[in-house]
């Protein structure tokens, strides 16, 4: 049976170079060749691939980020120049990646390791979990609803809420899920912006209006659009001390 | 006396044997007109003389292995104390073994003591203080040496690391592109290689130079913009807008290059079309203007995001070449982003 690739670059000799190696593995069929991390999620998602070849540094959303908005992730061979960090990152999560340029010999060679061994999901959501973002990452958000892709960056988040398994993010105007843990983004946003008030409330601290006492010892925050966020007590002390009040 | 550090050591020596003489013959000479024989007297001044040339020696001796810190005026005046003490301790029995069994001398001695340790201490003063003063000002001059030698150091060091900060991202991606046209088009390959090989030559050779005419810098901007274009194939689109008065104008080397790569860069992965990079350059009196236009996507850019590594790194080099923090700056509307250079002339 012929397994379904995916090539996502956006450099087309990159993804030339890609194609032309995969000519000598009749069994592999090339499905797709993307340009970046949105005409990725299209192809992935059309041809659920067997293996993805896959970019990182690429237009709008990179590779780390186009995978994290993926429900399932596909079995992926990394394809990098020059990475310092993902490559420390990919060899901690075994993770295959190939060193642009590569030869012949080294990619028949990781083909036959992901052969072997397929990248399981856990292992690249592991991956994307413990990776150091990129600087660019730093100060977006990439979220999906079904095949539409928004990038939203952290300064206009409002505010973000515990929604079971997911997180609600609210912007001005609207409002997204997305797949990860308030402790996730406690810990990678910025923190002289974004404040943990409560267990299930991280706000922005630039659209704290005031913060009023609710009942004895119980405390709201309000924010610019009137929305009232919970603030629990040692979220109070702790804001406090941040505000200097 | 001769207390500098600076002289040669038998230099010295020959100072202290003639002071010595010369001031043995003067204290021979006062002391036989206080009514001691000529032979006690030359005895007496050879022997105190003598003992106090050493003693100054070994003053000087000491601070020249041993510099105690430049705060420390008591632990000097303590030493100068202690090396007093220790001359006219040795003096007294000196002086008894040279002229003994004399009951007048001794009581000389011992009249004359207190007047011998005064003298001594002074004089061992006297070099305490010359000594620290010369050791203080040497000190000063070494010290702002150091000082201006790693100021230089560093500014070179800083600037050849600002100047030759090769993009490893750009040198793979653009191997990686000359691998794949190997196959499918070799002469597009070894065309590749070629300018790939004069770009890199270009970022080494400039090295050595201050300044370059920015017809120079725009060769090597070709150069680079050749490369890219190979590499973003038709997403790449770049306009020169050059008058032909800057062309002759002076620029430091490849200044221009990295703004344009962060222009490139910012252009190609802040949206997904086509890109038009637009490089203008105009002059005003007394100055070189560069403009470097990207098109930008501000509705998906935080507000407080920065200008990027490759832009405060011109700046900091800007500032190293000229001291002055406003001959780079950016504008930014919802689609361009621009990127201003204002280059001194020197007349």
């Amino acid at each position: 049976m012929t397994k379904k690739i995916v090539i996502i670059d956006d450099e087309p000799l990159a993804r030339s170079i890609v194609a032309e190696y995969l000519q000598t593995h009749p069994e592999l069929e090339l499905v797709a060749e993307c340009n970046n991390g949105f005409e990725g999620v299209k192809a992935i998602m059309q041809h659920k691939p067997d293996l993805i070849f896959l970019d990182i540094q690429m237009p709008k959303i990179n590779g780390f980020e186009m995978l994290e908005i993926l429900d399932e992730k596909p079995p992926v061979i990394f394809t990098t120049a020059f990475d310092e960090f993902a490559i420390k990152a990919f060899e901690a999560n075994a993770i295959d990646y190939l060193l642009k340029p590569f030869d012949k010999t080294r990619f028949d060679n990781a083909l036959k390791k992901w052969k072997e061994q397929k990248t399981t999901e856990k292992e690249i959501a592991a991956l994307i979990e413990n990776t150091n973002k990129q600087p660019e990452e730093k100060n977006r958000i990439v979220v999906r609803n079904g095949s539409d892709i928004q990038i939203i960056p952290t300064s206009d988040i409002v505010y973000i809420e515990a929604y079971d398994d997911y997180v609600k993010i609210f912007t001005k105007d609207s409002y997204y899920l997305k797949k990860k843990t308030m402790s996730y983004y406690e810990e990678t946003l910025d923190p002289a912006v974004f404040f943990r008030t409560h267990r299930s409330f991280i706000i922005n601290l630039q659209q704290l209006t005031k913060i009023e006492p609710l009942e004895k010892n119980t405390f709201v925050v309000i924010l610019k659009n009137g929305k009232k966020v919970p603030l629990s007590r040692t979220g109070y002390s702790k804001l406090k001390e941040l505000l200097g009040i | 006396m001769n207390t500098g550090l600076s002289y040669s050591f038998s230099k010295i020596l020959l100072g202290f044997f003639c002071c010595w003489l010369l001031a043995s013959a003067l204290q021979a000479h006062v002391l036989h007109q206080f009514g001691l024989t000529w032979e006690i007297s030359i005895k007496d001044g050879l022997v105190s003389n003598g003992l106090l040339s050493l003693v100054g020696l070994l003053t000087l001796n000491i601070y020249r292995f041993y510099q105690p810190g430049k705060s420390n005026r008591i632990y000097r005046f303590a030493l100068g104390l202690a090396i007093a003490v220790f001359y006219i301790f040795i003096l007294k029995y000196l002086l008894i073994y040279v002229i003994p069994n004399n009951a007048d001398y001794l009581l000389f001695l011992q009249k004359s003591i207190y007047l011998r340790f005064i003298f001594a201490f002074l004089l061992i003063g006297f070099i305490t203080l010359a000594n620290w003063i010369q050791n203080n000002s040497n000190e000063q001059k070494e010290k702002e040496k150091k000082q201006a030698d790693v100021e230089a150091l560093l500014r070179e060091a800083e600037l050849s690391k600002l100047r030759q900060q090769l993009q490893p991202h750009f040198l793979f991606n653009s191997l990686n592109s000359i691998n794949a046209l190997i196959g499918t088009k070799p002469y597009e390959a070894r065309q590749m290689v070629q300018q790939l090989s004069d770009f890199l030559r270009g970022t080494l050779k400039k090295d050595e130079q201050k300044v370059v005419p920015l017809k120079e810098e725009f060769e090597q901007l070709k150069l680079y913009l050749e490369i890219e274009k190979v590499r973003f194939g038709h997403r790449l689109k770049v306009e020169m807008n050059i008058t032909e008065q800057s062309q002759s104008f002076l620029i430091p080397p490849l200044l221009l290059q990295p703004i344009v790569e962060n222009a490139i860069k910012f252009g190609l992965y802040d949206t997904i079309g086509e890109i038009m990079i637009t490089v203008i350059s105009k002059t005003e009196p007394g100055y070189l203007i560069v403009e470097v236009q990207n098109p930008y996507d501000g509705s998906t850019q935080s507000a407080n995001k920065g200008t990027g590594f490759g832009l405060s790194s011109i700046k900091r080099r800007l500032y190293l070449l000229y001291a002055r923090n406003d001959l780079m700056t950016t504008h930014k509307t919802e689609t361009v982003f621009t990127t201003t250079l204002k280059i001194p002339q020197s007349a």
